[in-house]
């Protein structure tokens, strides 16, 4: 707390309370060392009245030898030289001199205390050996002379006699009697204290209260509360003495307050008279006594007072060591003593409050300084940084005031104010008279001279602002920075002006405060005109331009600004590019046709609204865009991605940043993401190899956000330099007028070559200046395609049924190819699917647009092999439709033309018919040929018939005679009637078909079946094989007669004749009426051959016995399926059959039935058996087998997907395919199942009563 | 009563500013915006003390000569900032303190207008109404 070096000593409280002592001088000097060392070593607790909390003290105190004088008269309250206590001492240990000299002292003594009402004293009795030793014959009984003093004394006051006992001795006695000497010492003091503390504390409240009274003076007052701060300050309890301090304060301010309320107090006339000295705070001094005095006398002035005040309390609190609270006071006196000053209308010479401000400002810190060292002051700068911002600006105003910031200089009017100011500082005051740096050398320095004062300026604000830089106050740096800036501009150095105006905009920009923004803008655009930075100086003047914070006026001014210069002649190289951004906004542009895709060669317009920010109507002399053209790799198909645009493809909504001055709300948020879907198909075959969804403008979002410049805001502290790129297409118009507000400038964009044209710049040139917008964003672009005439065929309506007459629509797009008069399309007749001719044919032509632009009938042409329609003339990127009706014809069953030719070369391709997946009906693909004018090739094109009916045989015997169905399924969604049912043979015209079918006509509904049934009749003999053709008409319901379509069904019957006849008999065990489940019965199977044998089956089958007998073997065999049956010992068997009429084979079998009831019969097969050497005999060249095998081969899986017919093996448990193939294999005894009706089974179906084995099985009912 | 009161959103943009119209309003946008210095200062103090949470009245930021700066600041970091004439010495911290407690309940009003998009600048009659009420002078 000690000040440093060559400073002028701080007063630390020399005083001390004052004891007084008495009696014997020379016995008070010897111990005088010791007791000041010790009385102060131990504390002491201090009981405080009015419940203040009590407080440990260290007590000294300042022994003076005691005079009459110093015993306080009446009515001096002055308490720093008040005694508080009164010390007798002596050490007489004889009775008589005790008597005879010092007890008269002491009552002297006694008597003078008495007279003055002091009642603080004590009598020492100081006892040693040796005097004992000296005196031994007077000496009394033990302690009688402290009792003598007691009893003449000290009555009833026992303690205020002390006996020291040995003081000089290093003995315990001695210490101890020290102890309690002290002890009582410390304590006496502080009884006194706080009697005669309090009773001056009262007499000052009283006094306080007086203060409404007429003659009441505050100066008066203010020394008695000072007396008491003085006295807690010598007993070192700064805490209360600042206490009192700002008691005193608050007692003034209230009172300058009331005096602003229209309270006046006498007393506070003095310190209204003008100010006549302005010197700044004094902090050196412990006590000024100059003020003091002049407080005393009541002269001081308002600030001589608050100064004074406020130079004690400053003391304390360097003393309480909380030097922070100086400088916090500091700033908040100096702006109270300004607005008291204000409040009492006392007059002060201009300037004179910026120099006793500025003065105290800097004394204050040097204060501090003086007390702190170069860490504790960079850790607390935001504690003094206020106090040195406040300096520079009072030193900034002084500096105008007295001309010193002007380019020019003071003027003798600044100079005589100069003087004026100077004479209120009066003289250096003595304790910084030596120190360099004073605040008076420093305001006189500055105030002499403008380079004087530009030097103590800049140093001040620069300290200022490296404070708050390091004290992360950025904006109020900048805000010193600006006020530097200001004078900078002031003294023309414009360009350190702008570093520090545009380093302020920033920040203003970033966080959109648009009215420091405006300014500031204002201020640079001042300096970049002076400067001669043009371009600068036209981008900042359209910004302002735009601003509206200004007014119109101004705005007018900055876009007259622009315009007189664009329309300065100069050459073309010194053009001036400014970013658009600040003179219009692209709001909106728009594609007309809204797809954004057209042909080659189309019109296509572009239109852009445009946000015109200038405040008058601008004349542009071109706006142009530039274009980046693509050449499309994609191929003819340019309309595939024109389909991948978004919502509203044909309109691009521009988002804004605000202007630039506006809240950056929507800029924070970042731009919203733009997404689009990826497909990655594969080159080969275009199927979908991956999809996925990725982010357009990642370089948008994923940037650093915490960097300093918000995205909308490239204009404002420096323009970028934006420049147009020449590109090779523009889009163009010239002379267009920009009012005010949204604009619309339509362009017509260039379209010839075929590729995606994408918008990149937009440039505004007007005169010599040119406004770019160097990325248009969204991107936004077009597409220009060529399309390769293309026709295709399409079902009017799904399905296309086959058979009947159906319609199929043609649509030509036209593509880049014109339809020219005569061109017609060449359709290759095909026999299956014939061009049904119509009388009139209308082709519809429509635009690109999809509007109908034109009708005409077609002429129709049909020669042998070639359909040939004419089309209508159609202009390029046009679409032609026309119908046309056409019918499949059913391929009938089995029916398989050969390949032929077409007109054109072609193979014909037979309509191949297949199941398709998705619908239970046949598919037949129908291909068309068609010779189009365009292609020297043909287009080939492809039908899918759907045939409505899937159709069935099924060859039925009773005993010889021969039933044949025909069932007829409707497959199709349609209802159909069926009519003229009829079921013919090719071949044998003696075979008679006899229907069994009723209804002419029947209905056959979707996906319900027909039945059909004929008996076949004969005359001489069953032709083995019967080729059999079904024909029926049909068309849908409700429609005329006319409508009926044939439909054929082609099918083949072989093995027709029935060759035996089964028989089986169950005969019941002997003895037994009927079966009984578990016994066993005979099966008896007789086998009868019905017919000869015809020429194909000897030939095949027969084997000629040894004894000639023509036999052929079969093979039967007994097999229950559903296990009502055991068969028991042999199931199967071979028999040997002669090929002759009538001859029967009986088998007899034991069978068991298992159950009881009616049971059917076990089935019984008969198979064909054949010796393996047949097989051997029959096997060919293995070479040719191969050949023809595989021959067979494709002709079967042919067949078997062709032919419904293919039922020959169904039923044949045994064969594993057809004969052929088992002729194939090795050559092994195999058995061939018999044709259907080859065999007739006469028990087939039948049923036996079976009962059980005994009667006496219990069945339970249950009846709930 | 007050000179200046601004509504500062979390970003440190205006949300609202309004001066009386006797003064020079770009001083007080350049007062207030200073004026956000010390509110970050005691903002994040107050974060690092952990202390007292609730108290969103951060007291007088500084004093200048002419004015008195005070500033609030809400849970979701809205800033209010008052101003008043250094030479209104009527007004006690007690005052300051309601009248920012009223500005907070008329923002929370503003707030909860389904039709105000938050972050825009306030735009409300009733809002306007309370400023102005504060803005009375009374001496």
């Amino acid at each position: 707390m000690e000040c440093q070096e060559e400073k002028p000593i701080i007063y630390t409280m020399e005083n001390k309370p004052i004891v007084t002592c008495a009696g014997d001088q020379g016995l008070f000097t010897s111990l005088y060392t010791s007791l000041a060392q010790q009385l102060p070593r131990e504390p002491m607790e201090w009981r405080r009245t009015y419940g203040r909390a009590p407080k440990m003290i260290h007590l000294e105190a300042n022994f003076v030898q005691f005079k009459e004088e110093l015993l306080p008269k009446e009515g001096n309250k002055a308490l720093l030289t008040f005694p508080f206590l009164h010390i007798y001492w002596t050490d007489c240990c004889d009775t008589e001199a005790y008597k005879s000299t010092v007890k008269e002292d002491m009552m002297r003594w006694q008597n003078s205390l008495r007279t003055h009402g002091s009642a603080d004293w004590v009598i020492i009795v100081v006892e040693t050996n040796d005097t004992k030793k000296k005196n031994k014959t007077n000496i009394l009984p033990r302690s009688s002379i402290v009792d003598k003093i007691r009893s003449d004394f000290c009555n009833k006051q026992n303690d205020r006699c002390v006996v020291l006992s040995d003081p000089l001795k290093d003995s315990s006695r001695s210490q101890e009697s020290w102890n309690s000497l002290l002890l009582k010492l410390r304590t006496l003091l502080l009884m006194s204290f706080t009697k005669n503390l309090g009773r001056f504390e009262d007499d000052m409240r009283t006094l306080r209260e007086k203060r409404t009274q007429p003659g009441w003076s505050f100066c008066e007052y203010f020394m008695v509360q000072e007396e008491l701060a003085f006295v807690f300050e010598m007993l070192q309890q700064f805490e209360d003495a600042l206490v009192q301090y700002d008691e005193l304060d608050a007692l003034f301010t209230q009172y300058v307050l009331n005096f602003g309320a229209g309270d006046t107090a006498n007393w506070l006339g003095s310190f209204c008279a003008p100010v006549r000295s302005w010197s700044g705070l004094l902090l050196r001094r412990p006590i000024d006594m100059e003020k003091r005095d002049g407080i005393q006398r009541g002269e001081a002035s308002l600030l001589d007072l608050r100064s004074y005040l406020f130079s004690r309390q400053c003391t304390l609190l360097i003393f309480l060591q909380r030097p922070w609270e100086v400088t916090q006071r500091a700033l908040e006196l100096l702006h109270n003593c300004v607005q008291e000053l204000r409040l009492l209308e006392v007059s002060v010479l201009e300037g004179a409050l910026d120099c006793w401000v500025f003065l105290s400002c800097l004394e204050v810190l040097h204060r501090i300084e003086g007390c702190c060292d170069q860490a504790q002051l960079a850790a607390n700068c935001s504690h003094t940084v206020g106090l040195w911002a406040y300096a520079t600006d009072k030193l900034k105003s002084l500096g105008e005031l007295c001309g010193l910031v002007s380019e020019k200089g003071p003027t003798s009017e600044d100079l005589n104010r100069t003087v004026d100011l100077l004479a209120g500082l009066g003289d250096e005051r003595p304790e910084t008279v030596n120190s360099l740096q004073s605040p008076y050398k420093k305001l006189k320095e500055a105030l002499s001279s403008v380079e004087a004062f530009e030097r103590h300026y800049l140093e001040l604000s620069h300290a200022a602002m490296e404070m708050y830089r390091a004290i992360g106050r950025l904006r109020s740096a900048r805000l010193v920075g600006k006020s530097l800036a200001e004078f900078y501009m002031r003294k023309g150095d414009r360009e350190r002006a702008e570093t520090f105006l545009q380093e302020a905009l920033k920040s203003y920009v970033s966080e959109g405060w648009s009215l420091p923004v405006t300014h500031t803008r204002k201020q640079i655009a001042e300096c970049q005109k002076l400067l001669g930075r043009t371009e600068d100086y036209l981008q900042t003047s359209a910004l302002l331009a735009g601003d509206v914070n200004l007014t119109t006026e101004e705005r007018k001014h900055f876009c007259q600004e622009i315009l007189t210069f664009a329309g300065k002649s100069g050459d073309h190289s010194n053009k001036v590019t400014l970013s658009m951004g600040v003179f219009a906004q692209l709001t909106r542009l728009q594609f007309h046709p809204a797809t954004a895709s057209v042909h080659s060669g189309a019109i296509l317009q572009v239109e852009l609204t445009l946000r015109c920010l200038m405040p008058v109507s601008v004349h542009i002399q071109q706006v142009a865009a530039s274009i980046h053209f693509d050449v499309d790799h994609g191929g003819t198909h340019g309309r595939s991605k024109g389909a991948q645009r978004q919502t509203n493809p044909g309109t691009v909504e521009f988002i804004q940043g605000n202007s630039s001055a506006g809240p950056p709300s929507s800029s924070a948020a970042g731009p919203s993401l733009e997404l689009d879907e990826i497909q990655d198909r594969s080159p080969s075959d275009n199927s979908l190899n991956s999809t996925g969804v990725v982010c357009k403008n990642t370089h948008l979002i994923m940037r650093r956000h915490d960097s300093n410049s918000p995205p909308d805001t490239p204009n404002c502290v420096s323009p970028p330099t934006v420049a147009m790129k020449e590109g090779a297409q523009m889009l163009k118009v010239q002379d267009v007028k920009l009012e005010p507000g949204n604009n619309s400038i339509i362009f017509t964009a260039p379209s010839g070559q075929p590729g995606t044209y994408t918008l990149r710049q937009l440039c505004a040139t007007v005169g010599q200046v040119q406004f770019v917008l160097p990325h248009i964003y969204p991107s936004v672009q077009y597409e220009v395609y060529s399309q390769e005439p293309q026709l295709t065929v399409e079902p009017l309506s799904e399905p296309l049924l086959a058979g009947l007459p159906q319609m199929v629509k043609f649509t030509l797009l036209t593509g880049h190819y014109a339809v020219k008069k005569g061109d017609a399309l060449q359709l290759s007749n095909t026999d299956t699917m014939p061009i049904l001719p119509s009388t009139s044919c209308t082709a519809r032509t429509s635009n690109p647009a999809a509007e109908l632009v034109g009708e005409s009938v077609l002429s129709i042409q049909s020669s042998d092999k070639v359909t040939s329609i004419s089309l209508p003339p159609t202009p390029p990127y046009h679409t032609l439709e026309f119908q046309l009706e056409v019918l499949c014809i059913i391929p009938s069953g089995s029916d398989r033309p050969a390949n032929e030719r077409l007109t054109n070369g072609e193979v014909r391709h037979r309509p191949r018919s297949y199941s398709h997946p998705d619908t239970p009906m046949t598919a037949i693909d129908q291909r068309m040929s068609i010779d189009c004018p365009w292609s020297i090739y043909s287009t080939l094109l492809a039908l899918t018939f759907y045939i409505p009916f899937k159709t069935k045989h099924s060859l039925l015997s009773a005993g010889n005679r021969k039933y044949i169905q025909v069932c007829v399924q409707n497959v199709s969604d349609v209802n159909f009637t069926l009519a003229e049912v009829k079921l013919t043979e090719k071949q044998h015209a003696s075979l008679e078909l006899q229907s069994l079918n009723t209804k002419e006509q029947q209905l056959l509904c979707s996906k319900h079946s027909v039945f059909c049934l004929w008996e076949v009749r004969w005359k001489d003999d069953l032709p083995s094989c019967l080729q059999c053709v079904f024909s029926a008409n049909f068309s849908p319901l409700n429609q005329d007669v006319s409508a009926f379509k044939p439909f054929h069904y082609q099918f083949q019957l072989e093995r027709v004749t029935t060759l035996y006849s089964v028989r089986a008999e169950i005969l019941p065990p002997a003895g037994e009426q009927h079966c009984r489940s578990g016994f066993l019965c005979g099966l008896e199977v007789c086998i009868t051959r019905l017919t000869e044998p015809a020429e194909g089956e000897m030939a095949e089958e027969s084997k000629t016995d040894t004894d000639g007998l023509k036999t052929t073997k079969l093979m039967y065999e007994v097999a229950d399926s559903s296990s009502n049956w055991a068969v028991c010992g042999k199931s199967s068997g071979m028999v040997s059959m002669p090929m002759t009429a009538n001859a029967t084979h009986k088998v007899q079998i034991e069978v068991m039935p298992l159950f009881a009831g009616h049971l059917p019969f076990p089935k019984i097969k008969v198979l064909k058996y054949l010796p393996h050497t047949a097989a051997v005999a029959i096997q060919p060249d293995p070479d040719s087998c191969v050949e023809n095998d595989s021959l067979s081969l494709l002709d079967k899986t042919l067949d078997d997907q062709g032919d419904t017919a293919s039922i020959r093996s169904r039923g044949s448990v045994h064969s594993v395919g057809s004969g052929d193939q088992q002729q194939k294999g090795v050559a092994m005894p195999r058995l061939e199942p018999f044709s259907p009706g080859q065999v007739f089974n006469h028990s087939h179906a039948r049923q036996v009563l079976v009962l059980p084995a005994t009667d006496d099985h219990i069945m339970e009912v249950n009846a709930t | 009563m007050a000179v200046c009161i601004a509504v500062i959103a979390k970003e440190n943009y205006p949300l609202y500013i309004r001066s009386v119209p006797t003064q020079n309003e770009l001083k007080f946008h350049y007062t207030v915006h200073t004026s956000l210095d010390v509110v970050e200062e005691k903002i994040s103090a107050v974060g690092k003390s952990l202390g007292d949470q609730r108290e969103l009245y951060l007291g007088l930021l500084y004093p200048t000569e002419d004015y008195k700066v005070y500033g609030y600041v809400t849970n979701s970091k809205v800033k209010f900032v008052i101003v008043v004439d250094s030479s209104n010495t009527s007004l006690r911290d007690n005052e300051i303190r309601s009248m920012f407690r009223k500005l907070h309940n008329s923002f929370t009003d503003v707030m909860c207008n389904p039709f105000h998009n938050p972050g825009d600048t306030i735009q409300s009659k009733a809002f306007d109404g309370i400023v102005s009420g504060m803005m009375v002078q009374t001496g």
